[in-house]
């Protein structure tokens, strides 16, 4: 049913109709609506057979859901931020014990300075933790993902967080085609644990391992993301067979076939690369882009299909390596082992620092003369950089960096981007 | 595609005004996109919320920097925040306001634009008057129906329906009928 | 029918089995069909109290809950010589999830319980002092103000043992560990520290709140038991001597027990609701000396010259607690 809605409505809407057994989590924006959603649908009945548990921290939440998880029960929790720092050894325990836990990230930055708004540093921190990573490029992907999550979590024993850009798509009224229960009870059977906590048939998980076995149960781990690999497309499929539209899957390519500059995103940025691609087409450039939605398991071998054929790739990212570069450059890289082409990494939005359609063209006419830096911080304030610098070199105690940039920018209450 | 851009303050429902617009869009069945702006999370401080119609699919995520119409919720933010900057010279502005541009201090500014696109309207006025709250978003919403004829009234009030709980919905359906017809009159209050 | 001589000195012990006693009266461990659930192989240290502390407690869950009982367990001494991979010597469906956060991993297994209609089987969170008092501290906390229907047995041998002895909130003062040397002006660890966890647990106002000992298995198992006939948020607190931490005698485990009882110091008293409603008294009162000669971690108080000042300062605190808890008649 098509409805005009918050997309963490749809998201929540998304979840409850995935049957969830236990929800918790603790509330930090952006993904609180998604949360507040579910509880309220449980209050009412409206989600039934599902326990609602408040938590009284991000590392509370993950541990409920490793315990819930571990009795056999379809569980869900969401975070975003400094919440899924708070969590972070909960969140390595929970893959490292297999457990199907499907966790949003409404993703934001993370501080210091502190920062509601967003960019990818938050779910990139746990990149290695073992956790499949989906990237959502529209309110509707976003649904359709977690449903797809499920699946994929309890097929393979391996948790999955889906990613979704906190404000620019939690918050945003997008038209979705909310499922009905019959589609998704028909694409989503009920849990089958692999290991389950139940006094007729008692285990005891999370026994220490040490160096006799500890590298082959993580090799399996590694085994179980390139499982995913196939798997990945395979529900992507059958999803467009049954529920009529495309979502999902490890990557989508936008006129890259016969492209010299490609470009590569994650999330909804992907939106407006896709107009600047089409912008300049009609003038006559050789432009495409691909939207990466499965980061981990990096989809080395589609990525490179893509992309081998062009004269140049920018990666255009909301994160990056402080002191080397860019995060899904390196992925983008190592899939073009052996191949020769000019890669350009740029790093935008950081913060929620608003990518345009104007920034985007000129930044794209300048990689297609391969007049780029190597990184480029996109649309970098540089007198504001060198202003601080200068006043740094000058003297010893200068006070807080973000206090002084922000005192040198004004009121940033008036502006628009 | 059409792009609207309000601006206000926190508490005066910018952004569920962006919302019920992109829902009376909706309801048209054409495609809507909105999304708010915030700063700090707090009652008073600038907001904005951006609206995108168009007949296909919306895929563009920047903030709305060309608006083909701007709302402005809180005349108070009129001399202390670049509230038109992007503002096309087709635009339509709509300001809540008792007052005309002329006593707002915005006649230079007007005269850079069609005079048939600027409005003013009580909006504050009307929401208290029907709907006892000094929250000016629907009538606006109204307003702007009736200025840009982007969305018909009904939409609106379908959307404004969807909104709120039955009697304080038909409270501010009768705002917005009102404010709908005040800015459909000839003799409108506008530059 | 064979007919047994009553002896009547065995009446009035503390040993357990007691065949004079009714079916549920007896010990749990008395019991040939007790569940073992912690079974024979660990490879806890001789004379380790928590090791004793867990077997009773355990099976008396066990028999309490018919056999329907799940475990979770935080990292530490317990987890670790329990669960040497790829042995295990739980004979129950047993979860060790992180250091911290036992009870919220114990609350996500009684809400699974819940939302498939298996309330009959029962949670028991479990861990040492570190893990409870210290960093499990928000999560137990959670836990009791949710009330969520799970019984927290915390063995208390008042460090980190499992990572060589260390301070945690639950040490005693004047103790000495790895991290409170026994030096200095004030040597082991610092007076007026420390955390009171289960006066903290009374304060969330949680059904049922208990101290226990090793020294006294028949009432650690009649807590348990206690405990598990009640639902919502339980806690007891168990005082379990470490030889290797604490440097006492092997053999001397359950006598160093019994003088922290019987000094004072280990306060033994049931709780519902935020009020005490039960305190063991004290049968024949001992000074701590008693108590702290048998430990090494205290020989710093009794080299010459004895240390009167501090040993006042804990028999002060043993009085208080005598005071406090109304525990001599």
């Amino acid at each position: 049913m098509l409805k005009q809605t918050e997309g963490s409505h749809a998201v929540a809407e998304g979840i409850a109709l995935c049957r969830p057994e236990v929800i918790c989590a603790y509330p930090i924006t952006p993904q609180t609506h998604i949360v507040e959603g579910l509880g309220e649908m449980v209050k009412t009945g409206e989600l039934a057979n599902c326990e609602f548990v408040n938590v009284e921290s991000e590392f509370a939440a993950m541990s409920v859901a490793i315990g819930a998880s571990a009795a056999g029960a379809r569980t869900y929790t969401a975070t975003a931020s400094q919440g899924l720092l708070f969590m972070a050894e909960a969140v390595y325990n929970a893959s490292g014990l297999g457990l199907p836990i499907v966790m949003t990230i409404g993703n934001r930055a993370i501080g210091a300075p502190i920062n509601i708004w967003n960019d990818h540093s938050d779910s990139m921190s746990m990149r290695d933790a073992g956790w499949i990573q989906l990237y959502a490029e529209t309110n509707q992907e976003a649904l359709d993902l977690h449903i797809q999550a499920f699946r994929l979590a309890e097929e393979l024993s391996c948790p999955v967080m889906v990613c979704v850009d906190g404000f620019i798509l939690t918050h945003a009224y997008d038209r979705v085609d909310v499922p009905s229960q019959e589609e998704v009870d028909r694409y989503l059977p009920p849990f089958q644990p692999r290991q389950v906590l139940d006094p007729s048939h008692p285990v005891s998980i999370g026994a220490m391992v040490g160096p006799e076995a500890f590298t082959e149960v993580r090799y399996l781990a590694h085994h179980k993301q390139l499982r995913a690999l196939a798997l990945i497309p395979q529900l992507s499929e059958q999803f467009r067979t049954q529920f009529g539209r495309a979502s999902g899957g490890l990557l989508r390519t936008y006129r890259t076939e016969d492209a010299d500059t490609i470009v590569v995103a994650l999330g909804s940025v992907n939106g407006t690369i896709q107009d600047v691609v089409d912008e300049m087409r009609t003038e006559g450039n050789f432009i495409g882009s691909v939207s990466i939605c499965s980061f981990r398991p990096f989809p080395l071998v589609a990525l490179r299909e893509a992309i081998k054929h062009a004269k140049r790739v920018v990666v255009l990212e909301k994160s990056f390596a402080v002191g080397l570069g860019g995060i899904l450059s390196d992925g983008v890289r190592n899939s073009l082992s052996g191949v020769v082409l000019n890669g350009y990494t740029v790093i935008a939005g950081l913060g929620g620092r608003a990518i345009t359609r104007t920034s985007l063209r000129q930044l794209f006419e300048d990689a297609a003369r391969d007049e780029l830096e190597q990184v480029t911080f996109l649309d970098l304030n540089a007198d504001l950089v060198a202003h601080e610098l200068a006043r740094e070199a000058q003297a010893r105690t200068t006070g807080p960096t973000a206090e002084a940039l922000l005192r040198r920018l004004g009121i940033v209450a008036s502006q628009i981007t | 595609m059409f792009q609207i851009r309000i601006h206000g303050r926190g508490g005066q429902g910018v952004v569920s005004g962006a919302e019920m617009m992109s829902v009376a869009a909706f309801i048209e069945g054409r495609h809507a996109q909105a999304f708010p702006s915030f700063g700090s999370e707090r009652m008073g401080a600038p907001v904005m919320a951006f609206c995108r119609i168009d007949d296909k699919e919306i895929r563009l995520r920047e903030p709305v920097l060309e608006p083909d119409a701007l709302i402005i919720q809180d005349p108070t933010l009129l001399h202390q925040v670049d509230l038109f900057k992007g503002l096309r010279s087709t635009g339509y502005v709509l300001i809540n306001s008792a007052r005309g541009f002329d006593e707002l201090g915005l006649n230079e500014f007007a005269l850079g634009f069609r005079p048939s696109h600027l409005f003013t309207i009580a909006a504050t006025e009307l929401a208290l008057k029907h709907v006892g709250r000094p929250v000016p978003n629907v009538p606006l919403l109204a307003g702007f129906a009736a200025i840009t004829r982007q969305v018909a009234l009904d939409s609106v009030l379908a959307a404004i329906r969807e909104k709120f709980p039955a009697p304080i919905a038909e409270k501010n359906v009768a705002a917005a009928k009102e404010a709908f017809a005040l800015a459909t009159r000839p003799e409108i209050s506008h530059a | 029918m064979e007919m047994q001589q009553i002896k009547f000195y065995q009446t009035a012990t503390f040993t357990v089995g007691n065949r004079l006693l009714g079916e549920h009266e007896r010990s749990v461990q008395a019991n040939m069909r007790r569940t073992n659930s912690l079974n024979s192989g660990h490879r806890a240290c001789q004379g380790c109290g928590e090791a004793l502390g867990a077997r009773y407690a355990i099976d008396a869950a066990m028999r309490a809950s018919n056999s329907q009982l799940a475990a979770v367990n935080a990292t530490g001494c317990l987890e670790v010589f329990s669960t040497p991979y790829p042995e295990t010597s739980w004979q129950i469906p047993w979860i060790h999830s992180l250091f911290g956060n036992a009870a919220a991993v114990a609350s996500g297994v009684a809400a699974a319980m819940r939302v498939k209609g298996r309330e009959d089987v029962r949670v028991i969170a479990q861990g040492g002092d570190g893990g409870t008092t210290d960093i499990g501290f928000g999560c137990l906390s959670g836990m009791f103000e949710r009330n969520d229907d799970v019984l927290y047995i915390c063995y208390d041998n008042e460090a980190y043992m499992n990572t060589g002895v260390q301070r945690s909130s639950a040490t005693p003062p004047a103790a000495r560990t790895a991290t409170t040397a026994a030096v200095g002006p004030a040597p082991g660890n610092v007076f007026g520290t420390g955390k009171n966890v289960p006066l903290i647990a009374m304060a969330h106002n949680i059904p049922y709140v208990a101290t226990a000992s090793v020294a006294n298995l028949r009432d650690l198992e009649f807590k348990v038991t206690r405990a598990m006939g009640v639902r919502g948020a339980r806690y007891i607190h168990i005082h379990v001597p470490c030889p290797l931490g604490w440097g006492s005698a092997p053999e001397d485990t359950i006598k160093v027990a019994r003088l922290a009882v019987e000094s004072g110091l280990f306060p033994l008293f049931e709780a519902e609701h935020g009020e005490i409603v039960n305190s063991t008294k004290i049968r024949r009162k001992v000074p701590v000396d008693g108590y702290l000669e048998l430990q090494k971690r205290f020989a710093h108080l009794f080299s010459k010259p004895r240390d009167s000042a501090r040993i006042a300062l804990i028999q002060a605190m043993a009085d208080h607690n005598i005071k406090r808890f109304g525990l001599l008649p």
